[in-house]
């Protein structure tokens, strides 16, 4: 039998598929869990509509919950209010840095400071990097391009 | 009598959606026919990016389709078994891509009008119109921002890319018209507050486009009589070709899945 606690344990085990540094939790894309005896709901809000790793995600909750000894697990979608990188952790936007990749600024700045280095002489290659939530910029200190995890 | 007035409304609602539905489904699958031919690393990765943005806003307004249609299709049989005058999209992201400029150009002026249409729509009466509304006008404003950063930089570039450009924009421009051409599920989608009557955003389409196109330098062509009529299913030559690829699977293995 797997309680509300034990769930949310399992949950927070679970990676992003694209950005392992991250669990599915840091990303604030579990809404809610409730349990129902061994039966576990969970209610996610999608990130991007055209995020390959939604599917992958799905399974990987299926999969982390089942083994944690959940009996059912019921996966339910939640579209509003729209996923913001408002809900990633302070904690986790620490990390996020440390793999290399500029945490999300709210207001966008004119200069992301560079993860690697901390300089500030930085400029934007691209609005898209290797998925839709990222963008490719580069460090003119340290020549070394990163990639920058938008605000949404 | 009663149910069939609400099977009326639904069907009207399932027209509406359907017309940014399949806009959004094959813009995006046209998009897509830059993976792996872009003009640079990043600009294919974007674009692709882009296009499973738009393939994804497709098939959350498709899984809204299915429910009030209610007749047991799935997002799936709505995107590969429809015929040619089945799909509502406009004619304008039928066209081919063409070469860069042009594929830039039309995600610029489609894009800024999709913003539009998102922003009114998360007021919609329906909450998931307005959930899909909500979420989908975030993603939509980076492709806004990513189309018109190239079309002032091709625009105010090069001779050659500025000759491509105004030469994009002659083409497309005549096929914006069918974007606000009034209509009949227009209206019905308006007045139940399910929609908003797409005429009724030309105004702020415009206050974005045309700033933008006069800072890359390009001539704004004159309005003329032509009207398309893809949201009518009456479709260029173009739109079968486009299907017989994207549909050629699930009509030659019914039912496959990956």
């Amino acid at each position: 039998m797997i309680d509300i606690a034990q769930a949310w344990h399992a949950l927070r085990q679970v990676p992003d598929p694209e950005i392992p540094v991250l669990s599915i939790t840091d990303l604030g894309i579990v809404r809610e869990v409730r349990a129902n005896g061994g039966a576990i709901d969970v209610v996610v809000t999608p990130t991007y509509s055209g995020c390959p790793a939604t599917a992958e995600i799905h399974r990987s909750i299926e999969e982390a919950l089942l083994k944690a000894g959940a009996t059912r697990v019921r996966i339910d979608v939640r579209l509003a209010p729209a996923w913001t990188t408002d809900w990633i952790t302070e904690e986790a936007k620490v990390r996020l840095r440390a793999y290399g990749v500029a945490a999300p600024v709210r207001f966008m700045p004119r200069a992301l400071e560079c993860p690697r280095c901390a300089s500030r002489d930085t400029e934007r290659l691209s609005e898209f990097g290797a998925t839709p939530c990222k963008a490719i910029w580069r460090c003119r200190a340290c020549r070394e391009p990163f990639e920058y995890f938008k605000p949404l | 009598m009663k149910s069939t007035t609400s099977d009326g409304a639904a069907i009207a609602q399932v027209d509406y959606l359907l017309r940014i539905a399949d806009s959004t489904l094959i813009l995006g699958q046209r998009v897509s026919e830059w993976c792996g031919h872009g003009p640079i690393l990043e600009e294919d990765i974007a674009l692709a990016n882009t296009a499973l943005d738009m393939i994804g806003q497709a098939r959350l307004l498709l899984g809204h389709v299915c429910k009030l249609d209610g007749r047991g299709r799935d997002e799936d049989q709505f995107a590969f078994l429809r015929a040619e005058g089945e799909f509502r999209n406009v004619t304008m992201v039928e066209l081919p891509n063409y070469d860069f400029a042009r594929t830039v150009l039309r995600n610029f002026l489609f894009c800024s009008f999709l913003l539009r249409l998102w922003q009114a729509l998360s007021a919609s009466r329906d909450a998931e119109l307005a959930a899909i509304a909500a979420k989908s006008l975030k993603e939509t404003r980076y492709h806004v921002r990513h189309a018109a950063d190239w079309t002032l930089r091709l625009g105010d570039g090069t001779d050659e890319s500025r000759l491509r450009m105004q030469t994009a924009l002659d083409d497309l421009w005549p096929y914006t018209a069918e974007l606000f051409a009034p209509s009949t599920e227009d209206d019905a989608a308006a007045d139940s507050g399910f929609g908003v009557a797409w005429s009724s955003l030309q105004a702020l389409w415009e206050a974005g486009v045309l700033p933008v196109l006069a800072d890359a330098t390009l001539r704004s062509p004159v309005p003329g009589a032509f009207l398309s009529r893809g949201k009518n299913g009456i479709h260029s030559e173009h739109l079968g070709r486009l299907l017989a690829e994207m549909q050629f699977l699930q009509r030659a293995y019914p039912g496959n899945t990956w």
